[in-house]
């Protein structure tokens, strides 16, 4: 934190200073482990084993705090008999498929709902992503739910998770992770005493932890320790990612993702959702208890901003417009689609997939076999010129005279010459000024798009083409100024915050939002963000005139809340846990809930509500079911629907490990996503023969003084001089062992490509005693690049394309190489060398490595549940 | 100079007598220091920005005079950042004023080995061409059951971050209309 968001990392600082301890988890010692209390090195890729050894010693312990766990958690609730564990599965869960290598979730749901998991197959949902849309709200549940308030009933899920845990002990911790007992205790131990009435604790995490074949898990694992410990929704609490762009929060709230729609809700899918009706009630949940209850209102007013007056409650709002999903149509599919001459144009906005990207080359080769290429950046980045100077170029494999594709660079305004909102890590919407107009033809994205819209549409203008239509009846009309007809981005801000359609009056709170077209939204969740007509996110009350939570600030969705679900910062009754960490709390003479945040609960609800027979949505939520956007109101120790790879957390050994997995026989998780493509490959792990042909595992992080793929940091000069050359770190061990030295060139190779580095001997890396062995592990930079005042290979060339199944994210923190010394060969050489290493390895390239990796049979498959739809 | 003017502007004469026995401030400034102004006081104007960087989302101000950024520096009455910036932060200006950033549209013809110029409107007309004839290739109506589609899968973008909510939403929706799915962003990387 202290490298890549060092001015966040002034706040631990802070509460350093006053009393906190603070452990830093890592495999490199950092600048953050050089101020921690204690620093624990890991072997990259086993956090779920050590925080599932301190899920277990809270556990073995009776540690949890207890009162907050009985009433906000589901730890009470009832879970199927059908329901079997990993321990009993030898690192599955029931309902597993091996014919599309996916779950069938309904033996892991509560008691009593086995046939309304609501998944099916998690294959489509694995292909769309669908874990992503849990964002702003928990998947569908029942409220109505068996629990034992005594936490003793064999399959409540207080005690599935401590049977799932059993095995994780101190032990099997330093076995795994590489973490000595004593330390790890020390962290258990320190987290534990840290939490409870008087005291928080906070989980913080940088969005590496996401860049995982179990990415998701990593989260859900910190969660549950958050949640028995009392710390979610309460002041100094909490699981904090630390985003790494300046928006990109606000790139998933506004997405620009294929499986999403402003506000988390879902594209419609072409066999799930053919109607209006359906895509809502998958939404909706009809009769399930929480705020999601009122999507239909949000589903119509998100149509109606698109297509305006053409959408009416007669046509189902133009929903017969939208576009539909059939698959996996993401980012990495879309590259391999590339190479295999599918997709005729690309634009890239801000992105250098040439550098940032898994599996460079692929990228490269894939840009390389377009028609047409639009790049919209400050800078002539690598994703630009690939076809004139990328490696490519050197091994033969593109030549420009043979490549077709046709490039556009449009120069785009920096973050200076335009006016807009970005969205930072916790939700807050800050709205930035515009100090001078872009220079030349440099515009901004929504000057692009808009004037592009316009474009298109005159060009459209006589088409009967019903395909044209969507375009044509789009509401497309903003309010322009300025010599070069720039649109009012605070107009489309104004949209996104919603109005109702006859007045123009812009909409308070999503609860105003309308089914019946009476209002226009754009982002539901944004709603309030230009309340009373006023840009609330460009609000700048000093820090010195508010208090400590400082809602005068800018603005946070949803209705400005600062801390998520603070209702549980008061404890059943509405009372402050203590008076050192009062935040939300029930005043019972004003009948409503008050405090230093806005109430993250219906304001006049008192704690002793209790929703009549039959109550849905909002009304069915009781007066101390904090967790509002949970379909049980509950915490989710575990998970029974939603999370597609598991309802908890277990270890799995990354895709590219030297070791077998310590805790099952199943190695990686049986779910990740594959892309059998022969530009893709996979190094060997165990129980793969040949995986010593990679033997060192490599890690690759950000540097203080770089930004992602280089493009906004090696363009500039002082941060060039700063870190002008790439590097590689490694120990003194592993600087033995390989014969390289410091100061001195290495080599690495992948499966996938050699890169070269300068060497940079350091303890900052420390070899691993794991399982009876010892791990080397190197740190790469991943910010370099071909192009810019400094270059150097690019790490991520390293990486092969293994995803995350619930999110599609990449496994891009954690692969295996060797090591050589000197430089790489250069020209055709090079492609041999990874070649030669290929052979070796027995990678045949477009053959993945097995999924399932135990004998153990699974007992409760699908052929056990009757007929089930099968995946698309 | 006099010698009482000498010694008066001697610096550790001014740290003993004067109001910096430390000898880290006023004491130790020289005529030219002293002569110097900010150029945050002599700017035509200051916007209130955020930094471009990471998403801790600390306050900038940005100065400018003559139509160019002069200063871009850490806005104090931020309640997340208190004024400070990092590296990345403070390069800023660098960054909006770097000799390498392109100004001009770019056009690379089909198997050129270098660049030419073009026309801003030139580009757009002819990117909106391309973005209709590859709908026109690839259009998909309906699945093979007759379920609709309404979609072209012959149109990629990706990115970015760094983009404003607003610009992301107007992304998003011409997309959606072009029926152009296959819109992803580093949000997924």
């Amino acid at each position: 934190m202290a490298e890549a968001h060092p001015v966040g990392f002034q706040w631990v600082m802070e509460a350093k200073r006053r009393g906190a301890k603070v452990f830093h988890v890592d495999p490199r010692f950092t600048r953050t482990s050089a101020v921690a209390d204690t620093y624990l090195p890991i072997r990259a890729g086993t956090d779920i084993a050590l925080l599932g050894g301190v899920v277990r010693y809270i556990l073995d312990n009776e540690l949890d705090f207890r009162e907050y766990v009985l009433a906000y958690t589901n730890a009470a609730t009832i879970v199927s008999e059908r329901f079997e564990d990993t321990e009993d599965g030898d690192g599955f869960f029931s309902g597993f498929d091996p014919e599309t290598g996916s779950y069938v979730q309904d033996s892991w749901q509560y008691e009593g709902h086995e046939s309304d998991s609501g998944s099916g197959h998690t294959a489509k949902e694995r292909d769309s992503a669908a874990g992503l849309r849990h964002e702003s709200h928990g998947a569908q549940v029942s409220g109505k739910t068996q629990r034992d308030e005594t936490l003793q009933h064999p399959r409540c899920v207080y005690q599935i998770l401590k049977r799932h845990f059993a095995r994780y002990t101190p032990e099997m911790v330093e076995r795994v992770c590489g973490i000595p007992r004593e330390k790890f205790l020390e962290l258990a131990q320190a987290w534990t005493e840290n939490s409870g009435r008087e005291r928080t604790g906070c989980l913080i995490y940088s969005v590496g932890w996401t860049q995982h074949s179990v990415g998701v898990q990593y989260i859900r694992t910190g969660a549950i320790i958050q949640l028995l410990l009392g710390n979610m929704g309460r002041p100094g609490g909490g699981v904090l990612a630390l985003r790494g762009h300046a928006s990109i929060q606000g790139s998933t709230d506004i997405p620009t993702l294929f499986n999403l729609l402003p506000g988390y809700l879902p594209m419609p899918h072409h066999a799930d959702h053919r109607t209006f009706d359906e895509w809502v009630d998958s939404i909706r949940h009809p009769g399930q208890k929480g705020f999601w209850g009122n999507s239909r209102a949000y589903a119509a007013s998100l149509l109606k901003a698109y297509w305006g007056e053409k959408a009416t409650p007669e046509n189902d709002f133009c929903y017969g417009y939208m576009p539909r999903m059939t698959g996996d149509h993401g980012t990495y599919q879309q590259v391999l689609n590339m190479i295999d001459g599918k997709i005729k144009g690309y634009f890239l906005l801000g992105q250098n997939p040439a550098v940032g990207s898994a599996h460079g080359r692929a990228q490269r080769l894939g840009m390389a076999n377009l028609d047409w290429l639009v790049v919209r950046d400050l800078f002539m980045i690598e994703s630009a010129t690939f076809w004139k100077n990328g490696p490519e170029v050197a091994t033969g494999e593109i030549v420009p005279e043979q490549c077709r594709t046709e490039v556009f660079f449009l120069p785009a305004a920096s973050h200076v010459e335009k006016e807009g909102t970005f969205t930072q890590t916790q939700r807050l919407l800050q709205w930035r000024e515009k100090a001078l107009d872009p220079p030349n033809d440099a515009r901004s994205e929504l000057w692009f798009f808009y004037h592009l819209g316009l474009r298109l549409r005159e060009k459209l203008a006589d088409s009967d083409h019903p395909r044209d239509r969507a375009l044509l009846d789009l509401a497309w009309d903003y309010p322009t100024h300025g010599q070069h007809a720039e649109p009012s981005a605070e107009a489309v801000l104004r949209e996104i915050n919603g109005y109702d359609v006859t007045t123009g009056r812009p909409l308070a709170s999503f609860a105003e939002a309308k089914d019946d077209g009476s209002t226009a939204v754009g982002c539901w969740i944004y709603t309030g963000v230009y309340a009373d007509g006023v840009n609330q996110a460009a609000r700048r009350k000093s820090r010195h005139e508010q208090d400590w939570v400082a809602a005068e600030w800018g603005w946070a969705w949803p209705a400005n809340r600062r801390t998520l679900y603070n209702r549980a910062s008061a404890d059943p009754q509405g009372r402050p846990w203590s008076e050192r960490k009062r935040y939300v709390w029930w005043d019972s003479e004003a009948g409503e809930w008050t405090g230093h945040d806005v109430p993250d609960f219906e304001k006049t609800k008192p704690p002793s509500y209790r929703p009549p027979q039959g109550a849905s949505g909002p009304e069915a939520l009781a007066g101390d079911d904090a967790f509002v956007m949970q379909g049980d109101g509950k915490g989710w120790l575990y998970a029974p629907s939603g999370v597609l790879d598991g309802p908890l957390p277990t270890h799995y050994e990354p895709a590219e490990s030297p070791m077998r997995n310590p805790l099952y026989g199943q190695q990686s998780n049986p779910m990740r996503k594959v892309y059998d493509h022969p530009v893709n490959s996979v190094n060997p792990s165990p129980p793969q023969e040949h995986s010593q042909v990679f033997p060192y595992v490599f890690t690759v992080s950000r540097l203080t003084e770089h930004h992602t793929a280089g493009g906004m940091s090696r363009m500039v000069r002082p941060l060039a001089e700063l870190q002008p050359e790439m590097f590689v770190e490694v120990s003194p061990e592993l600087a033995a062992e390989a014969g390289v030295a410091h100061l001195g060139w290495a080599h690495l190779i992948s499966g996938r490509a050699v890169i070269e580095a300068k060497v940079l001997v350091t303890d900052r890396l420390t070899p691993l005693r794991v399982d009876g062995r010892v791990i080397h592990q190197l740190w790469l930079p991943y910010h370099f690049g071909f192009e810019g005042m400094v270059t150097g290979d690019s790490a991520n060339d390293l990486f092969g394309i293994t995803l995350d199944p619930n999110v599609l994210i990449q496994e891009s923190k954690i692969g295996t190489c060797d090591v050589r010394p000197g430089r790489r060969p250069t020209g055709p050489a090079l492609l041999d060398l990874v070649e030669e290493y290929r052979r070796r390895a027995g990678i045949v390239p477009g053959r993945r490595p097995p999924m399932v990796t135990t004998e153990v049979r699974h007992p409760a498959g699908p052929s056990d549940d009757g007929p089930r739809e099968n995946p698309e | 100079m006099g010698l009482r003017t000498f010694i008066e502007g001697w610096p550790v004469y001014r740290q003993l007598t004067g109001t910096d026995p430390l000898g880290r401030g006023a004491a130790a400034q020289s005529g030219r220091s002293a002569g110097l102004t900010a150029r945050t006081e002599t700017a035509d104007s200051m916007a209130r920005s955020v930094c471009p960087y990471c998403a801790v989302g600390c306050g900038q101000r940005v100065f400018v005079k003559d139509g160019q950024v002069t200063q871009i520096e850490g806005d104090p009455d931020s309640p997340i950042s208190r004024g400070r910036l990092c590296p990345k932060g403070s390069a800023s200006k660098s960054l909006v004023t770097s000799p390498l950033r392109q100004t001009k549209v770019r056009y690379r013809r089909p198997f050129a080995t270098e660049w030419e110029d073009l026309e801003l409107d030139v580009a757009v007309d002819m990117i909106a061409d391309r973005i209709l004839a590859a709908r026109a290739e690839t259009w998909e109506d309906v699945d093979d059951e007759g379920r609709p589609l309404n979609r072209t899968l012959g149109i990629s973008s990706l990115g970015g971050a760094t983009l404003d909510n607003e610009e992301n939403y107007l992304i998003k929706k011409l997309f959606t209309a072009m029926g152009a799915l296959q819109i992803e962003n580093q949000a997924r990387i």
